[in-house]
């Protein structure tokens, strides 16, 4: 077993062996731009790209010709939001989206605010997820965009996303998902589920970093972009710049991959998962889960262990490589806005861990990680004021803190 | 992020964890911080009623480690100080000991409140206690 056990699977996964076997030849051999229409080079390397998309199209029930190539998942938000923006400012200024997204599209929204654009954050449930009510009701006439992210990157809550797809078709408005974290693990059809644009990365199934991809819907209705990146023309105009061959190739595998292996793989990841949970549960009092019990991403655990602060934990386990959400962790020393947007007090959101499994966690990594957790929370609430006097039975809320 | 040394050892090895009663008369104890805050801090203190010498300190801490390394320093230096001579600790001290980075400096100063408040939660209870005798 390799230390520190890597439990941070929704940052990002190791590459497949697989995905990299195929990726080789295209830094080397066959090299060519795939924009190079007029020899063997440009052919071969524009033959693989095209076999890429086909790959990728069918895991999200598209068609290859609606997916467009980017750097990574963030500039597939930008170019979504900014580019619809942009392109459908005639319409109307208005866009939707929530509270809980990304910062990829927070930010972008923030941006967009500043030029005028009217934002609306719609609230979650105390399982972070957005109700399709709530988009319908938050729908005006000038309304020119959903972007709701299809599974959450802390808590890993799935949305209703079909339901949300419809209400967006019935209205006649654009929808976007980010579905960065559910693509490869869970179901997604784009036909399906009414989706309009997708923003999809390949480091997060076992594919490369530094490639991602924008599904453009092509028909009913055909969604027209403004593009940020101008140049050469590529990608139907909506994204110039030289394609990364062996990067797309990559991508293109890895995706063919996680579509076959899709069903099994979560099935075994989710059983990992829950044995996890059942262990900490089993033997420490106090602690909660955050997000959906259910409708969650298969490897996604997200705890708060009461009365441990997330950074000391994640000090006295440094053979786990886990997140948290603790203030301390970042650099704006203010606790994840996921947790406080669900309801998650402020003194648990600073407990929090977020244990990402994947492809190649084992039972071994499991059963070890159990032990793990289970002695250091231990170990830290016998070092905890705050659990001793939950213990003597005092009420927290009650005590007049000095904060600073 | 990594962590300076002497924070790890103090972390791993915590020095004087515990609790005293604070119930006793000769026993002081600062708690500060804020669950929501990410810190808390109960520092304990057993004072010679003679000598006026801290014989005894403990503490528990729920933070990060720098917290906890600020405490548990804490601890070691006010043990065999006298009240005053606790009362002078100042948590530059501690930042320069424990080599703290900028954003862990509200660790140090939470500790030095700590001192502060137990050291005036011992002279309270043994003021009311002149006064009524």
């Amino acid at each position: 077993m390799k230390l520190p056990v890597y439990l941070d699977y929704h940052a990002t996964a190791p590459v497949d062996p697989e995905v990299l076997q195929a990726m080789m030849p295209y830094f080397t051999e066959v090299f060519g731009n795939a924009a190079s229409r007029n020899h063997e080079y440009g052919w071969t390397a524009e033959a693989a790209v095209e076999k890429a998309r086909q790959q990728i199209s069918k895991l999200i029930g598209a068609t290859e010709k609606e997916v467009i190539f980017t750097s990574g998942a963030t500039e597939s938000n930008n170019l979504a939001i900014k580019g619809v923006a942009e392109m459908y400012q005639e319409k109307g200024n208005h866009i939707i989206t929530s509270t809980i997204e990304h910062k990829a599209i927070l930010d972008t929204c923030h941006a967009l605010e500043k030029k005028g654009f009217e934002i609306t954050y719609l609230p979650v449930d105390r399982y972070g997820q957005v109700s399709a009510e709530a988009v319908r009701n938050a729908i005006t006439p000038k309304t020119i965009l959903v972007s709701i992210m299809a599974a959450n990157n802390e808590i890993g809550t799935i949305n209703p996303i079909g339901s949300i797809g419809k209400v967006c078709k019935e209205k006649g408005v654009i929808f976007h998902t980010d579905a960065v974290q559910l693509v490869g693990k869970g179901h997604v059809d784009v036909e399906e589920m009414g989706i309009d644009l997708l923003s999809m990365t390949a480091h997060k199934m076992c594919g490369p970093k530094g490639v991602a991809a924008l599904y453009v819907r092509r028909r009913n209705p055909r969604v027209r972009l403004a593009a940020m990146m101008h140049g050469g023309g590529h990608e139907r105009g909506m994204r110039s710049g030289t394609l990364n061959v062996p990067g797309i190739v990559g991508f293109g595998k890895a995706a063919e991959l996680a579509g076959r292996r899709m069903v099994e793989e979560s099935g075994r990841i989710q059983r990992l998962r829950d044995f996890l949970w059942e262990k900490i549960q089993a033997d420490l009092d106090e602690v909660y889960l955050n997000g959906h019990p259910n409708e969650r991403l298969p490897g996604n655990l997200n705890v708060s262990f009461a009365y441990v602060e997330g950074e000391s934990l994640m000090m006295g386990m440094k053979e786990l490589a886990v997140s948290s959400g603790s203030a301390c962790t970042s650099a704006s020393l203010e606790p994840s806005y996921v947790l406080k947007n669900i309801g998650v007090g402020e003194d648990l959101a600073h407990t929090s861990i977020r244990f990402g499994l994947g492809r190649f966690t084992t039972q071994e990594e499991i059963e070890f990680a159990a032990s793990k957790v289970i002695s250091t929370v231990k170990k830290l609430r016998d070092l905890s004021p705050l659990y001793e006097m939950a213990k003597e039975g005092i009420d927290l809320k009650s005590v007049n803190w000095t904060g600073h | 992020m990594a962590y300076n040394t002497k924070v790890i050892d103090h972390y791993e090895n915590p020095r004087n964890v515990g609790s005293l009663d604070k119930t006793s008369k000769s026993v002081g104890t600062g708690l500060v911080g804020a669950p929501e805050c990410g810190d808390v801090m109960k520092l304990q203190i057993e004072i010679d009623e003679k000598t006026r010498i801290i014989k005894d300190a403990k503490f528990k801490t729920f933070g990060c480690g720098s917290a906890i390394a600020s405490s548990s320093l804490a601890t070691e230096w006010v043990k065999g100080k006298t009240i005053d001579q606790a009362l002078a600790i100042k948590n530059t001290e501690i930042v320069q000991e424990l080599s703290l980075p900028p954003i862990k400096i509200h660790c140090s100063v939470l500790a030095e409140d700590a001192i502060k408040a137990a050291i005036q939660d011992y002279i309270k209870k043994n003021e009311e206690k002149e006064k009524l005798a």
